[in-house]
């Protein structure tokens, strides 16, 4: 059965001449335009059934039409059946969906059993599990829709980089939710941009700052490590911190349109609010310091802080000019603007249907997108980040790479200890810069 | 019994029924723990034609028949609610200064049972500013559990607006298009529009206000209104309706009001109307999508109500969605 598929995704890829680069550059005018009609049914499996996890199921079941979903698995049984309800709601009767209750599959092992049935798999755990997944998903010849950020210490992100290898060499497609890459004004801009509209990027400044995310109390009965499970943005091994988890995303857009990685980074941070018992280790901000081998040097600031500033954006100035990315507006070095994004609010397709979009559209077309060598360097520039912040010192990106930083245990069970614990008052231990030592 | 004190009684009694009808003093309203300050402007109960005629630019058919409507007293909000106090009921770090049990409070609630909006993934205010900027995105459930949550913090009782509340507050006793007259080239001194918003919304209470004193009824944001959308619900009223409110127990849609930022004249108008769609979630990324957040209504706020009479406490819950969140 299995090589069968083989076979017939090799024939795809002959049969078809179009290159996943050129499928990623051509900017889709139409919701859904990519939406694919095809005989074969093609299997879905979701691992990791949070919110997100969900939304990437039912983009999945909407941009082919089709997919069945088969089966399902999380760390608990309660987010399975609040996933697959809320899944079956949004298609509200127009698109049976069913997963066997043998099939909703619950524990730390449950992504093997849900992988093995499936064609394309969606990757949605909290990240500090997905290079293990994303690994077994590529040796059983998975595609892959995995979220970012793809891992949460260099350990693992040396095994997605493997990884990212042998899915090439197969031929699996990957897609990684930094979903910039999907949208419509990132790509018009970089086009632009890449055509010279404001010379060579010499800095730029990134922004992920808010007023920061969800807090679940602890629960009486629960133990260490479920508490953890279930509060896990508040965990390095499991979530990597915010600078990880949510300002990825903008850090990934200063390496994607540098077109290069930074050689060190040097910043500074800590928790200057949210710092009580419920807020695990991480650091509420982080200001940081990205140098290119061009020299170009990209200051990253993210703040999780309450009636602050806020502000989730990218902008960048070149030898010639300069752009805002949240403005659309490209100017030149007398500040005078030469070029806005034309397309309002709304008129453009939604990324995260896209990445779906393109996904399924790739794998019937015998495509390759190949999203997971990025998303993993992308991941560790902002692990480099963290670990400058952490420690108050100058790393560089190749210690980074290296590095035996090893936060995530490689096999969890329910009986595992977590690598991080709190003290006698419920305190955990926080990163000290000038004294942690975390490279 | 002495017959002046007789007269003396009836003209109180006449006083305490219809004390709607007497001017209320305008008021501040305010959090304590925090110098956010609400100006609350009083509207008097009376009669107004709601709707639009089919001659009047940009007339659309659910704004139609026109037909006569009597609202009572209310105080309503001078400006669109901002992200100043929009974001104290996200995060609830002041609810420990709930003023509690006071003696004329028209409110029985405790502020620690009332539903939160959770912390939204997507930075909510797109950079457009946050000081003195209208708060938007928000769902209809969540500006109405505002509405509870201000409650409870002040013991008066708030609650959003009906379509005819508003209208009628809106065209300030005008039959024209806009509460200015007529003519949308004026648009400019009262107005945030697509013309000159310049693609952002912008400070409340900067252009001029309309005839009963409230900012930006046209234009800046549109505002959430209590109405379920029925475009006919005009054609099945009866003439003179007392406080008439479109019930339906469907999340959409609802009506928006005033046009917001990024819309032409025709739909800043007082009489027009908008729907709320599910489309306005279509790039939230979560499943089940936010009940509290619409990531593609970047055009929508709200402003509050504080009615003259206050409702009783089951009316509340009405009109605080209990059956929505309990």
């Amino acid at each position: 059965m299995k090589n069968n598929k083989n076979e017939s995704r090799r024939e795809f890829v002959q049969k078809t001449a179009m290159a996943a680069g050129a499928l990623l550059t051509v900017p889709m005018g139409v919701d859904g335009m990519a939406r694919v009609h095809s005989e074969q049914k093609l299997k879905l499996a979701l691992v990791g059934c949070g919110g997100r996890g969900s939304g990437a199921a039912v983009q999945a079941l909407t941009a082919d039409e089709n997919v069945e979903l088969v089966a399902m698995a999380d760390a608990f049984a309660d987010r399975i059946e609040r996933s697959l309800k809320g899944i079956q709601d949004h298609f509200d009767g127009e698109k049976k969906i069913d997963v066997k209750e043998k099939h909703r599959f619950v524990g730390f092992d449950a992504y093997k059993k849900a992988i093995d049935m499936a064609d394309v798999v969606i990757l949605t755990t909290p990240p500090g599990f997905r290079p293990y997944h994303f690994e077994y998903a590529i040796a059983n010849d998975k595609h892959v829709f995995m979220e970012k950020p793809v891992a949460t210490d260099p350990v693992g992100i040396r095994k997605v980089l493997e990884t990212a290898k042998l899915a090439k060499a197969k031929k699996l497609n990957v897609v990684v939710g930094l979903q910039r890459h999907y949208q419509s004004k990132y790509i018009d801009l970089k086009q632009r941009l890449d055509a010279g509209a404001i010379g060579q990027i010499r800095s730029g400044q990134v922004y992920w700052n808010d007023a920061g995310v969800w807090v679940k109390k602890r629960k009486p009965g629960q133990t260490e490590l479920e508490y953890q499970m279930r509060n896990w943005y508040y965990f390095n091994w499991l979530c990597g911190d915010h600078i990880l988890e949510q300002h990825i995303h903008n850090i990934d857009v200063a390496n994607w349109f540098i077109g290069d990685y930074p050689v060190s980074a040097q910043g500074m941070g800590g928790r200057q609010v949210r710092n009580g018992k419920d807020h695990g280790e991480i650091f509420d901000h982080h200001f940081v310091e990205f140098t290119y081998a061009s020299g170009a040097v990209i200051a990253s600031q993210c703040r999780h802080i309450p009636g602050t500033m806020s502000r989730v954006d990218e902008v960048f100035q070149g030898t010639k000019g300069s752009v805002e990315i949240g403005k659309g507006i490209i100017s030149g070095l007398d500040g005078e603007s030469t070029y806005k994004y034309p397309n309002k609010w709304g008129e453009d397709p939604n990324p995260y249907q896209v990445e779906h979009d393109r996904l399924f559209a790739s794998i019937r077309n015998g495509g390759v997108i190949a999203d997971a060598e990025n998303g993993a360097k992308s991941t560790l520039t902002a692990i480099l980040g963290r670990m400058a912040t952490y420690t108050g010192k100058k790393i560089t990106f190749d210690e980074a790479l290296n590095s035996e930083l090893h936060l995530m245990p490689e096999e969890v069970t329910w009986d595992t200890t977590p690598p991080t614990l709190p003290d006698t008052n419920g305190n955990y231990p926080i990163p000290t810069p000038g004294k942690t030592k975390m490279i | 019994m002495k017959p002046y004190f007789n007269i003396a009684a009836i003209f109180l009694l006449l006083i305490l029924f219809h004390n709607e009808t007497i001017a209320q003093e305008n008021y501040i309203e305010q959090i304590q723990g925090n110098d956010y300050k609400l100006p609350m402007q009083f509207i008097p109960s009376g009669s107004f034609k709601m709707g639009s005629p089919k001659f009047e630019q940009g007339h659309f058919g659910d704004e139609g028949p026109q037909h006569q409507v009597s609202v009572d007293g209310f105080w309503m909000g001078q400006f669109e609610i901002t992200w100043d106090l929009y974001n104290l009921f996200v995060s609830r770090e002041l609810d420990g200064n709930q003023i509690s049990n006071a003696e004329d409070s028209e409110v029985n609630i405790d502020v620690d049972g009332v539903s939160g909006a959770t912390t939204p993934y997507v930075e909510m205010s797109f950079g457009m500013g946050i000081d003195n900027y209208p708060a938007i995105c928000m769902t209809q459930l969540a500006a109405v559990k505002f509405c509870e949550w201000l409650s409870a913090m002040t013991g008066r009782f708030y609650r959003l607006p009906t379509e005819a509340e508003w209208e009628y507050a809106c065209r300030a006793g005008t039959e024209t298009a806009f509460s200015f007259g007529d003519d949308s080239s004026q648009l400019e001194e009262y107005a945030w529009y697509a013309e000159n918003s310049n693609d952002k919304y912008q400070e409340v209470g900067i252009k001029k206000p309309n005839p009963w004193g409230l900012y930006d009824m046209h234009g800046n944001v549109a505002e959430w209104t209590l109405d379920h959308y029925i475009p006919t619900v005009y054609g099945q009223r009866i003439a003179g309706v007392l406080n008439p409110l479109a019930e339906g127990q469907k999340v959409y849609p609802k009506t928006v009001r005033g046009g917001s930022w990024m819309d032409s004249p025709n739909r800043l108008r007082s009489a027009a109307r908008r729907p709320s769609t599910k489309k306005w979630k279509k790039r939230d990324p979560q499943i089940p999508k936010s009940k509290w957040w619409h990531t593609d209504a970047p055009f929508v706020g709200f402003r509050v109500v504080r009615p003259l009479k206050t409702p009783s406490e089951e009316e509340q819950k009405k009109y605080w969605k209990y059956e929505s969140t309990q």
